[in-house]
């Protein structure tokens, strides 16, 4: 059974391996290393909240509101900079994860303690914070001028080969692969998604871990935010619009299920970079924008129905797979 | 903020009520009524108004408008505005249909009423002053491109969505005078939503899928700031020029930088005193305002009526490395 989800994350490897191939054939400068690079500095945001999303959903749970969660607190810390640009970028993206954890912490508290569901809490608190990003801003735009340079440069500064963006995905990914297989809270994650009832037979505490699940997607959010306002060099009401599916559609994709309790940290940053791939690739092989939207909607649906039907005897795999890795 | 604005209007208004009679019985007394105080776009459009007001010398400009952009709020002004028996109202309205019964009611006591920027239904104004129209904006997105391309060259194009009305018309009427502009090349169209992100990767596609790409033209302000970013991540800037329509304040970065050498949006200021001395031609003057009438308005030349009594002030204005300081701080 150990075997069964490096095979779909080799599935969708592959998937990825294949468009690569088809878009070089199309416009082979898009396979240089160099690009690649660009691609998945690109795709850093996307990767960084899918894992955030991969936690809330693995426990039954989803957030709407990672995308208003980051335009806020990129407006926030670009209104930061603006107020004191001689903050040091450090304290700024202290304050923005804490920000954001706290957002998240928000709708923790009302799946938790209100047991309202998810979807309902994440859909208005994702339409309170766009509304507080205008209060704040009074609907005015934080531009590329008002930012000091060290805030918009430090995403941007290559270090080892790749910008700072990409290696805090790749820090990310680590941290995550090793919180999510290795640590207590990683592996209740899974069994409350997998079967709730059960894991309050073995003493884990089902809201409360759905609330800190919340919290984490919360933080990764803000980091994101931060980065994302420093990557574009401009902040306002909208920007992130509709990411927030995004972000799902790369959960689904990396085949975690919508329904709790399984899925990998491998399979939400391939999820990730697939659509990175499609996001990036579509621009360059001159394919007419009317498609575009069909294309990546097509992806998601047959990465859906791949793992639909993989997705047999669920819960009872995650369980066992849980044992065996304590 | 809101509690100055409050006050703000409070004292304009309280100052124009006790304060009629102070004024010289001959002032003409023209109300220019924005969408909402405290925007710098506006404040620039009463700078151009006082201008106009010092030109024409007789004239007292009475700038005013809501706290917040509601309909509701200019209704209120405007009824205060009547009861004043100012001379001539001048509105950048908040609703179409809504602010037509209290300018019914103006026109019906004598005041001169004419809508600017933003407009009212044909009911409830004389006539309407657009910043522009579609035809000089398509010319003026391509004449910025090919004003720096004296030996022809490469541009494409990133627009909004592929159904946003304005961005489509305009490319339209820019493709309608392209044969005024010899080798200049259109290689694509691409679309960035409206949505920084995407318009970013559009413009490094269009980089990497014309390397001797020469221009990107965005009629729009997310995606003309968004292309600029991504020229300068690139580090294109110097070759790829981008141009098209944006705000001066969200420009500055991408001027500074050189990622944009000059792009274009209509002024304010001008738009202020257009309209200021529009108002003034028909409440003093005798002006008719009807489908084909020609108004002058002193310094912009003159307005040319359509047949639903609109008319477009001026090209686009154009603003680069030489004046983007003055406006950055403006709008």
């Amino acid at each position: 059974m150990m075997r069964f989800i490096p095979v779909r994350e080799a599935i969708l490897g592959s998937a990825i391996l294949i468009l690569l191939v088809l878009v070089a054939s199309r416009f082979s400068g898009f396979v240089a290393p160099s690009n690649l690079a660009n691609v998945f500095n690109d795709t850093a945001p996307l990767i960084i909240l899918a894992l955030g999303q991969m936690v809330v959903i693995l426990t039954r749970c989803i957030d709407l509101s990672v995308a208003a969660n980051l335009a806020l607190t990129g407006m926030a810390a670009a209104m930061i900079n603006v107020a004191m640009p001689g903050l040091p970028i450090p304290v700024i993206i202290a304050i923005a994860v804490l920000m954001g954890a706290f957002m998240g912490a928000i709708n923790g508290v009302l799946v938790w303690k209100l047991s309202i569901p998810p979807i309902v809490v994440t859909l208005g608190t994702m339409t309170i914070f766009r509304g507080i990003i205008f209060l704040i801003s009074d609907g005015k735009w934080v531009n590329s001028h008002e930012m000091s340079a060290a805030f918009t440069g430090f995403p941007r500064t290559v270090f080892l080969g790749l910008p700072v963006l990409s290696w805090i995905a790749i820090f990310t990914v680590i941290v995550f692969g090793i919180m999510m297989a290795r640590t207590q809270f990683g592996r209740s994650i899974f069994a409350v998604g997998g079967n709730p009832h059960a894991a309050v037979y073995t003493g884990i505490n089902v809201g409360k871990t759905q609330f800190w699940a919340f919290v984490v997607a919360g933080a990764l959010a803000g980091l994101t935010g931060y980065l994302w306002v420093a990557r574009y060099a401009v902040a306002y009401v909208d920007i992130a619009g509709g990411f927030e599916l995004e972000v799902v559609a790369a959960c689904v994709i990396g085949g975690i299920s919508i329904a709790g309790g399984i899925g990998s940290v491998g399979g939400a940053v391939l999820g990730a970079i697939f659509l990175g791939v499609v996001k990036n690739a579509l621009p360059v092989v001159n394919i007419s924008p009317f498609w575009q939207l069909a294309i990546s909607g097509s992806a998601i649906l047959i990465a859906v129905a791949f793992n639909a039907r993989s997705g047999r005897a669920k819960g009872r795999i995650i369980l066992k797979s849980a044992e065996a890795t304590q | 903020m809101s509690v100055i604005k409050k006050l703000a209007t409070s004292v304009a208004l309280a100052g124009a009520m006790f304060g009629t009679p102070a004024f010289a019985q001959d002032d003409v007394r023209i109300a220019l009524v924005v969408k909402a105080l405290g925007i710098g776009f506006f404040e620039a459009a009463n700078e151009g108004a006082q201008e106009a007001a010092e030109e024409l010398g007789n004239v007292e400009i009475i700038y005013t408008g809501p706290t917040d952009t509601t309909a509701e709020g200019q209704i209120e002004v405007i009824n205060a505005l009547i009861a004043q028996q100012v001379d001539a109202i001048a509105v950048s309205s908040n609703d179409t249909d809504a602010l037509v019964p209290v300018l019914q009611r103006a026109m019906q006591r004598g005041i001169t009423v004419i809508s600017w920027d933003s407009g009212v239904a044909p009911d409830g104004r004389q006539l309407h002053l657009n910043p522009s129209s579609n035809p000089l904006i398509g010319n003026m997105i391509i004449k910025l491109a090919a004003d720096h391309l004296p030996d022809g060259g490469e541009v494409a194009l990133l627009s909004a969505t592929t159904t946003s009305t304005n961005q489509n018309i305009w490319m339209e009427e820019m493709n309608n005078v392209m044969g005024d502009y010899p080798g200049i090349e259109v290689v694509a169209t691409v679309y960035g939503d409206d949505l920084a992100d995407k318009s970013y990767r559009e413009a490094t596609g269009l980089m990497q899928s014309y390397p001797d790409l020469d221009a990107i033209i965005a009629p729009t302000s997310v995606g003309i700031v968004a292309a600029a970013q991504a020229v300068v991540d690139a580090g294109k800037v110097g070759e790829v020029n981008v141009t098209g329509l944006g705000l001066p304040s969200e420009m500055a970065g991408a001027i500074e930088s050189g990622a944009s050498q000059s792009f274009a949006i209509w002024n304010p200021i001008d738009l202020g005193y257009s309209a200021t001395m529009l108002a003034y031609e028909l409440s003093q003057n005798g002006v008719e305002a009807a489908p084909g009438a020609e108004i002058p308005m002193g310094r912009m030349g003159t307005l040319t009526l359509d047949e639903n009594n609109e008319g477009a002030m001026a090209d686009p204005f154009v603003y680069d490395a030489s004046n983007i300081d003055d406006f950055k701080s403006i709008f």
